[in-house]
């Protein structure tokens, strides 16, 4: 279709059919300040910051929802638009707590910018001040909290949960200034149908929902020199958390992030990608057996605390069809309690596990009880990635001088399998790569997946076709769900992921983030895999050792006790 | 089946204002009257819907001479019977009188109130069974479906539409055959056709009393649409406060089912048309109308911003046409009797009738409806008999309470869409409060703000939060606490909101309060800078109210309906009024029945 | 619904029903109800025209009126052709129904020796 030609602060641009006005004043160069847009979210409209003048009958628009039409003349600068503007963000800030210091966005709060951008000072804001809404906040945890003081009602958290997630667990409340987010019935976010999956926490453009923060107790345990404290790091954290020590999206850091974490005091960094290997072990084997047997398929993988939690509430029906493999974060904290404690001769009394997660719904999963193999609590701390980055930059670490370490060795060697767990797809790439070597002793090529949504695959396995699914974003999973509840599905092994793009685009990860970016991280990890000298988990001589030493055989009545969960029925509401 | 023919038609209105004066027990009343005068083979109990003229309610009307009777008693029946029916004489104490002249009027027609309506859209309100088909057919019903349906073609239908200058009746004035149109050119397996019956004004109740008094109307003029747009269902969006219009609708539906007027092949014209009634739970927002959608789609009534408009993208992303009561009332009559002669009434710009919900300080309130081009005088003065007991004409509110106020001046103003809108105010769905002398319009601003504000969504930023600052200034204002430059601010906010907000509820929130500044800026002045509310009302800028002691007949009745015991006896049985504890709210004054008592 | 032909159909059938509710040219029919009238037999009158119209299915208006002062008449009958003189019939009976409703009504024909007054359009 032909272009459509206008004028943006007096300059002249063409653009598709359909383009909103904010797209092409970004063509145009200007950057208009926005706050309930989203790029990642169908648009809302409703915070009204990115109103343009139309300068032929001085109406205000709202760019991000106005599409172009041919001859607009529009400023983005007019006096009239940047009256607009700051009138609305004062206004926001007339009902806002603006205790910066306090809260947890200080200084990746995108009011706070936009704020400083405009220079309103807090005059501005109390010459206009009023009523300022005072509701109670939710704290309860353990994965996220809640402070609808703070909400500016931009709907981003609402429309990824329902759009994104397909969970809904957050809705619009109450009518006019009395309008908040919240739960149904005003419940605690933790005892809802949320998967704790944390996409609220990363499309909240304030602090809002924010994830529940450990740091101080790892502090402690880092002090307490009567704790062993030893740390696995998630495998999509070396590919993020670069970004908020300044490096690109998708720059992989894994020598540097291994260094900090030593410098922090950690007695031990190892990785979740080891166990990422077992996991495929365990879960292989598992999916072997299942697949001989010819029972409950399609396998659907069960690493993901997001997704199993959205299945104990919405497909109880369906949770004989979870491995029962535990995650590699719990999978690695009861070895660490147990297998490491013998190596090393450690009372796993005195032994502190700490993980790096790019994942809010891993700070529930430590929770969950039947999840507690080591007769204490497997897993001690959960950090985000964006809690391990304040730590380092609490204590001033120079993160780009920092001389790139490796893990240590015990729990920490790992392969490409094991790496890729961080994206969406490498699960199920990792584990068919396995089964397919031990039945038919070739190795794999490369399923090749792509990032977005639900990806298909078949692998033919000694004659057998092995029908694959790859589903990221719960809502996607609910297409598939649906398929296997009425029988429809012709799977044999599903790999779910919470979060769109899997784990790099987990509730955890750094701010800001969208699609693009979340999709620089998974190539890069795609990368490390591909660039790993050992691909196949079972290659890994350290977990070879590790069976031959303690589990001894994949499925057996070691791993069971130490590797294996169950699920239960959560209420649907 | 052959009709049995009575000799006399006795027409009850059972429309939710006079169910509620008590038709129910006259209908029940006259019912055994005519049972123990061996009446009931001669004439007919007919039940209709709303003649408009609620405050009169009960209102009965006798048929072949077309007696209008009004606020009927219980015991008023059996005269009537006796007197009227049996013998033929009319009983003139039961007439209404006109308030000008004191003189009975016998005849409905010649009412002051009905004489100068033009009905359209209410043409067969109150004359009527509305839960009979065959009435509505015997008065031309469905003739215009048919000729629609059987004789034109969609374009020519929409071509009718648009040249009648028939424009939106609930508020935005659109054109309604455009609308139509953009509807009729989209390609799309599934289009859909929704009326909007969500009446939200307060004080405005035409759309109710059309569906409770006509609602084949509305279906009728939902089917012409349907099939001009190329929809074959439809959707009416009625709040389920509305139970009476809600059960007629139902039932009126499933007798057109019956006939075959709605269904499959109407017409034997390959037409299919499906009617579902939507119950809304009443948030004032879902009136607009990509709110109502999101409302029926089972989402919370938000507004979306437009581009896409219901046309393009509408109800579950299909084509949907959405018009209110109103406008699809006056379609038939387009149809039916051609756009010529609809568009010979009216302005310029604005074609055909307006059904109005008059109210306030006026002697004769109700439903009216008149050509567009009316003026405000001939409303207020004519029709609605001029102001109650020796008030004056202050302002004249329409629009409902995002429309502004009026003042005397414009009193000539002829009504229309545009001429409204240049002084400030709006058609809205057609409310008109006429206030007196007695009111304060800082407060009236205030009322109406206070109602937007609490009805808003709370999606877009300026008006949920910048109605609530406006309100806080006015309730300011009103306490006796302004300052200098809250005028400024209010008009700041008020254009403001008016040019960032979302949706036309925000956008138009904040009329009352720049039309009453703009108009009354004194009594703002006075409020924040005298500290006084000219006409006593805001209870913290008022006089205390003082009783004379000469006229006082020491009744006592003061002391019962003052809500702050401000009214003191003492052992002399003299009544007098503390003024600390006085709030001036005024009701010693309005209950005192030797007029003692005024405001100091 | 199968056509227009057959929406008109059912209208022409309940029309009538309502006809009275409209500014109608029907022809009229008056009875004297007074106290004499009714006195007289005037109810028995009415209950006989409305017999004769419900029986012919005619399309009649029927109303009433109170003592017009010619009470030895009564029971006094008026017949209003549209576009005609008002015709006053008196001393009626029963039976005298029916001839004026066939004969004046239906036929336009006046029943003369029953006439005692006339109202000139």
């Amino acid at each position: 279709m032909d272009k459509i030609n206008l004028t943006i602060d007096n300059k002249d641009i063409k653009v598709p059919p359909g383009t909103t006005l904010l797209k092409a004043a970004e063509k145009a160069g200007i950057d208009v300040p926005s706050l309930c847009y989203h790029p990642d979210l169908t648009i809302h409209g409703a915070c009204r910051v990115c109103v343009i003048e139309n300068l032929k009958d001085n109406s205000l628009l709202a760019s991000c929802v106005t599409p172009v039409q041919n001859g607009m003349e529009l400023s983005t600068r007019s006096m009239k638009a940047r009256k607009a503007r700051r009138r609305n963000v004062k206004l926001l800030l007339a009902n806002h707590p603006n205790d910066c210091l306090g809260c947890d966005r200080n200084g990746s709060c995108e009011l706070q910018d936009i704020t400083h951008n405009l220079g309103i000072c807090r005059e501005d804001i109390e010459e206009i001040q009023g009523e300022v809404r005072k509701v109670p906040r939710d704290q309860v945890g353990p994965a996220l909290k809640r402070d609808p003081n703070k909400c500016i009602l931009c709907g981003r958290c609402v429309r990824v949960c329902e759009e994104v997630q397909g969970v809904s667990a957050l809705q619009f409340s109450n009518r006019g200034f009395d309008s908040i987010v919240t739960t149904a019935f005003d419940l605690p976010q933790s005892e809802i149908n949320c998967a704790n999956c944390g996409q609220c926490a990363t499309v909240c453009p304030v602090g809002a929902i924010t994830e529940v923060s450990e740091i101080k107790n790892v502090w402690e345990a880092l002090e307490d020199d009567n704790l062993h404290v030893v740390c696995q790091t998630a495998p999509s954290i070396q590919a993020t958390i670069g970004e908020e020590f300044g490096y690109k999206a998708g720059t992989v850091v894994t020598g540097k992030l291994i260094a900090a974490l030593d410098k922090l005091g950690f007695d031990r960094v190892f990785s979740t990608e080891f166990t990422a290997d077992l996991t495929i072990m365990e879960e292989g084997a598992e999916f072997l057996q299942r697949i001989t047997k010819n029972e409950n398929l399609p396998h659907i993988t069960s690493c993901c605390p997001g997704w199993v939690k959205y299945a104990e509430h919405n497909y109880p029906e369906l949770l004989n069809h979870l491995s029962s493999a535990k995650s590699p974060q719990q999978m690695f904290s009861a070895l660490s309690k147990t297998y490491y404690a013998e190596k090393e001769g450690l009372d796993p009394e005195k032994i502190y596990t700490v993980s790096i997660m790019p994942c809010t719904a891993k700070k529930f999963e430590k929770e969950r009880e039947e999840i507690n193999a080591s007769q204490s609590k497997d897993t001690d701390a959960v950090l985000t990635t964006r809690e391990l980055a304040r730590m380092i930059k609490e204590v001033g670490i120079k993160f780009e001088m920092l001389e790139d370490k490796e893990y240590d060795i015990l729990m920490g060697k790992h392969t490409g399998a094991g790496t890729i767990f961080g994206t969406t797809g490498g699960v199920a790439e990792a584990a068919v790569r396995t089964v397919k070597e031990k039945l038919t002793g070739e190795p794999l090529n490369r399923l090749d997946l792509g990032f977005k949504g639900i990806n298909k695959a078949e692998v033919v396995i000694n004659d057998k076709i092995i029908r694959v699914a790859i589903v990221n974003g719960l809502k996607n999973a609910e297409k598939i769900l649906k398929e296997v509840k009425k029988g429809q599905s012709n799977y044999d092994f599903v790999e779910i992921m919470a979060c769109p793009h899997g784990c790099v685009g987990g509730g955890g990860q750094p701010l800001p983030v969208d699609e693009k970016t979340k999709e620089l991280r998974g190539n890069s990890l795609s990368h490390t895999d591909r660039q790993s000298v050992v691909r196949r988990s079972h290659k890994n001589p350290m977990i070879e050792k590790l069976y031959s030493e303690y589990l001894k055989e994949p499925n057996g009545s070691k791993s069971h006790q130490l590797l294996h969960t169950s699920y239960k029925k959560r209420a649907k509401n | 089946m052959k009709e049995k023919i009575y000799r006399s038609h006795v027409l009850i209105c059972t429309g939710t204002g006079c169910v509620s004066s008590g038709s129910k027990n006259i209908k029940h009343e006259l019912q055994d009257e005519l049972a123990d005068n061996n009446l009931l083979d001669e004439i007919k109990i007919v039940e209709t819907g709303c003649h408009g003229f609620c405050e009169k309610g009960p209102i009965m009307i006798v048929y072949p001479e077309g007696v209008f009777y009004c606020q009927l008693k219980k015991e008023d029946v059996q005269e009537i019977v006796q007197e009227h029916l049996l013998k033929g004489r009319i009983v003139d104490r039961l007439l209404f009188k006109e308030p000008l002249t004191e003189e009975s009027i016998p005849s409905y027609k010649d009412i002051d109130f009905y004489k100068k309506q033009h009905r359209i859209a209410l043409a067969n309100c109150g004359k009527i069974d509305p839960e009979s088909i065959e009435e509505y057919i015997a008065n031309n019903g469905y003739e215009a479906a048919g000729k629609a349906l059987t004789e034109m073609t969609p374009a020519e239908i929409i071509e009718e539409v648009k040249s009648s200058g028939l424009r939106g009746r609930g508020g935005g004035g659109f054109p309604t055959g455009l609308k139509w149109e953009f509807a009729y050119k989209q390609d799309s397996d599934k289009k859909y056709v929704i009326c909007n019956a969500d009446e939200g004004d307060p004080g405005a109740f035409m759309d109710r009393s059309i569906l409770e008094g006509d609602p084949h109307k509305i279906i009728e003029g939902m089917i012409i649409c349907g099939y001009a747009i190329g929809a074959d269902e439809g959707y009416v969006y009625v709040r389920a406060e509305y139970p009476l219009a809600i059960k007629r609708l139902q039932k009126a539906i499933s007798n057109a089912e019956e006939l075959g007027l709605l269904g499959d092949n109407i017409f034997s014209s390959g037409f299919n048309f499906k009617l579902n009634i939507k119950k809304g739970a009443g948030a004032f927002v879902c009136g607009e109308e990509t709110a109502l959608m999101a409302s029926i789609e089972g989402k919370r009534g938000m507004p979306n911003p437009r581009p896409p408009y219901p046309a393009e993208k509408g109800l579950w992303g299909k084509p949907t046409n959405i018009n209110n009561v109103e406008s699809y009332a006056n379609i038939p009559h387009i149809i039916a009797k051609g756009a010529e002669k609809f568009s010979s009434i009216g302005t310029e710009n604005s074609k055909g009738t307006k059904v109005f919900a008059l109210t306030g300080k006026i002697k004769n309130t109700g439903l009216v409806e008149v050509p567009m081009g009316t003026t405000l005088r001939e409303v207020v003065f004519d029709i609605g008999g001029g102001l109650t007991e020796g008030k004056k004409f202050k302002a004249i509110q329409t629009g409902g309470p995002s429309g502004g106020c009026i003042p005397s001046n414009y009193l000539d103003l002829p009504i229309d869409y545009d001429s409204l809108l240049e002084v400030g105010a709006m058609m809205g769905s057609g409310g008109m409060v006429v206030m007196d002398d007695s009111t304060c319009m800082v407060d009236v601003a205030r009322f109406f703000l206070s109602f937007t504000q609490s009805e808003s969504c709370g999606k877009c930023t300026p008006c949920r939060e910048g109605t609530k600052r406006m309100l806080e200034i006015l309730n300011r204002i009103c306490q006796g606490e302004g300052e200098q430059g809250d005028i400024l601010l209010l008009e700041e906010f008020g254009h403001h909101i008016k040019e960032t907000a979302l949706c036309g509820l925000g956008q138009s929130a904040p009329n009352p309060v720049l039309s009453t500044i703009k108009y009354f800026k004194k009594e703002y002045e006075s409020h924040i800078y005298d500290k006084r509310c000219p006409a006593g009302v805001c209870s913290e800028l008022s006089a205390a109210f003082v009783i004379n002691k000469e006229e006082c007949v020491g009744c006592g009745q003061c002391v019962k309906v003052c809500p702050v015991d401000a009214v003191i006896r003492d052992k002399e049985e003299n009544y007098s009024i503390d003024d600390n504890l006085c709030i001036s709210c005024g009701a010693c004054a309005q209950k005192c029945p030797v007029d003692a008592i005024k405001q100091g | 619904m199968k056509s227009l032909e057959e929406l008109r159909e059912l209208r022409k059938k309940v029309e009538k029903e309502i006809k009275m509710r409209k500014d109608n040219s029907a022809p009229k029919i008056i009875i004297g109800m007074g106290t004499c009238g009714i006195a007289a037999g005037a109810r028995e009158i009415l209950q006989a025209v409305m017999e004769e119209i419900n029986k012919r299915d005619l399309d009649v208006e029927v109303s009433q009126t109170g003592c017009i002062g010619m009470c030895e008449k009564e029971p006094l009958m008026d017949v209003k052709l549209p576009g005609k003189d008002r015709i006053t019939y008196g001393n009626l009976k029963k039976e005298d129904v029916k001839r004026i409703i066939v004969n004046h009504i239906i036929n336009t024909n006046v029943v003369a020796e029953l006439v005692i007054a006339r109202l000139e359009e």
